[in-house]
């Protein structure tokens, strides 16, 4: 492979791992809360309120219905607002977050819902407060759960951002679409998958090493 | 004290879990309250720390009714009712020590005064060695006793026990129910606890409710309920931990309701407790009736020190005499019953 190739190789890297860290991020800090909030307001929850659950939960079955792609040009509008353009890097994170978001609300949901009832029943009996349930109650039992969650979310991002080419965004899918693909060089689209194969390996590894030192069930 | 006053709860308006249940339950007693399931023992405990509010109806706990707290002073008022389930409900997130620090930490009591209080509830309840170990790491019986540290570790005045041995066996069950007692001896801790085992009622209970179908059919002593049950529901729950069926033994005798021919012997039981178990009974029987009297079965069980027996026996002597016999045993403080007749040939 020529020097020329290594360095895009490169570069598409670094394009990737900032789409992925930046997007994961936000949607881990955005998701995690949703879920919670999708668990605690629904009727029944420890701070029920239907009429704010039923639109969020609605609003996160709308935008998890759209295919990425669409997505991804369908909201070109908030791109540009939020990232101030809509093409390149920056610009492809904003509809991935968004697709990561309600995503990650759906499955930290799960984990918590997983929780056995009684745990909630005993911290009330002692007189906690609903803050207190979250805190010390849902985040450490779902803990191994949510981080399983969170290693989904980042392998299924890898496959989102290879769309990323779409609107000029770069990393490794693109690569491999532009070169591998279009320009019918083997070698080069070999090269991405192997990097791809290993990114996901390193993180599905990393991942459930977490897990399992955080689950002590 | 902790009283229920005209405690009703029903679902959705109509489905009706408890109706007018009115129990007073002293300082420092413990308090069984045994019923089947679906019986609405878990929704009437549950009505006490509000976990489940009672549609109507006052929970009176020293005089406050829990029913008229805010959420705020609810919480408050939580902390003084420690609560143990069947399920344990530990924090698999956490170690003993941690999980004991829970209602601690909650409180928001000072680190240096948690460590104080969870090293000495731990060396109580057994688990000193234990501190560092996650609840999956434990057996039933041990997670037991972390939930019951947990309960009592912000000092509460009143234990509320949720089946709290239903999932243990029966040797775990013993040491369990022997610990309860002995922190309701020594820390003065009221212990309410719901329970489908008659058992359970038996080894620690001062006094006892049967719930069915809603309702507190019967509330009496201990000592009461077993020698003199008032209701079928009582008599199927004693029955399950002293017998009243005849022993197997007993079965190839060939007892018969009628008496088949007029030689046969007549076979009675006599239960009996306290100081009547010290008269001679039998003794009476064969020197006052000229009787001859013998012993198919005998136990002799005790239930808060008080002695509580039962006895077959059959006698066989002239007709006259037995039945002076048996009305001179009805005159007696205790319970006789004429079970059937034994072929004499035997």
């Amino acid at each position: 492979m020529s020097p020329v190739i290594t360095n895009l190789l490169l570069k598409s890297l670094g394009e990737t791992l900032y789409m992925l860290g930046v997007s994961a991020l936000i949607a881990a800090l955005v998701g995690i809360p949703l879920g919670i909030l999708l668990v605690v307001t629904e009727k029944g929850g420890i701070l029920a309120c239907p009429a704010f659950n039923k639109p969020l939960s609605f609003v996160v079955n709308v935008v998890r219905s759209i295919p990425f792609i669409i997505l991804m040009v369908a909201i070109i509008p908030l791109t540009r607002l939020i990232a101030g353009t809509s093409i390149g890097t920056t610009a492809a994170i904003v509809p991935l977050t968004i697709a990561a978001i309600p995503y990650t609300a759906r499955m930290v949901e799960t984990s918590i819902r997983e929780i056995p009832s009684g745990l909630i029943e005993a911290a009330e009996s002692m007189g906690a407060t609903p803050l207190q349930i979250i805190w010390k109650v849902f985040i450490p039992e779902a803990l191994p759960a949510i981080i399983e969650t969170m290693t989904v979310v980042i392998v299924t991002l890898i496959g989102s951002s290879a769309m990323a080419g779409t609107i000029g965004g770069g990393g490794l899918g693109d690569l491999a679409i532009r070169y591998g693909y279009q320009r019918f060089q083997a070698d080069v689209m070999i090269a991405t998958i192997v990097v791809l194969v290993v990114i996901v390996q390193a993180i599905q590894f990393i991942g459930s090493r977490l897990a399992r030192k955080a689950d002590k069930r | 004290m902790i009283e229920l006053k005209h405690i009703n709860k029903s679902y959705d308006g109509h489905i009706t879990a408890l109706e007018d249940i009115n129990l007073t339950i002293q300082d420092g007693e413990i308090f069984g309250i045994i019923g089947q399931s679906g019986a609405g023992k878990s929704t009437l405990i549950r009505c006490i720390n509000m976990l489940e509010p009672p549609t109507s109806g006052e929970v009176l706990i020293n005089g406050k009714d829990m029913t008229k707290l805010s959420q705020k002073e609810l919480r408050e008022e939580r902390k003084h009712i420690g609560m143990i389930f069947q399920h344990f409900n530990l924090l698999s997130s956490r170690t003993v020590w941690q999980n004991v620090a829970f209602p601690l930490e909650l409180a928001k009591v000072p680190k240096a005064e948690q460590e104080k209080k969870i090293a000495a509830i731990l060396e109580l309840v057994g688990l000193t060695e234990y501190r560092d170990k996650y609840p999956a790491q434990l057996s039933g019986g041990q997670k037991q006793r972390v939930g019951i540290a947990r309960a009592i570790v912000s000092d509460p005045e009143v234990l509320l026990s949720d089946e709290a041995t239903s999932a243990l066996d029966p040797e775990t069950v013993k040491s369990i129910l022997q610990l309860l007692k002995r922190i309701n001896k020594k820390l003065g801790i009221t212990i309410i606890m719901i329970t489908h085992q008659m058992e359970v009622i038996k080894q620690i209970a001062d006094r006892v409710a049967v719930i069915e179908k809603g309702k507190i059919i019967e509330e009496s002593s201990v000592v009461d309920l077993f020698t003199n049950p008032k209701t079928e529901t009582s008599r199927k729950f004693i029955g399950s931990v002293i017998s009243n069926e005849l022993p197997e033994g007993l079965s190839h005798m060939n007892i018969t309701k009628e008496r088949q021919h007029p030689e046969d012997l007549t076979a009675l039981r006599l239960s009996f407790r306290g100081d009547v178990a010290d008269e001679p009974i039998v003794a009476n029987l064969i020197r006052k009736y000229d009787l001859d009297v013998s012993i198919l079965y005998g136990n002799i069980d005790y239930i808060h020190g008080v002695p509580f027996g039962k006895l077959i026996v059959t006698i066989a002597g002239a007709e006259e005499n037995i039945r002076a016999g048996l009305s001179h045993l009805d005159n007696l403080p205790i319970e006789s019953e004429v079970i059937g007749y034994v072929p004499s040939h035997n």
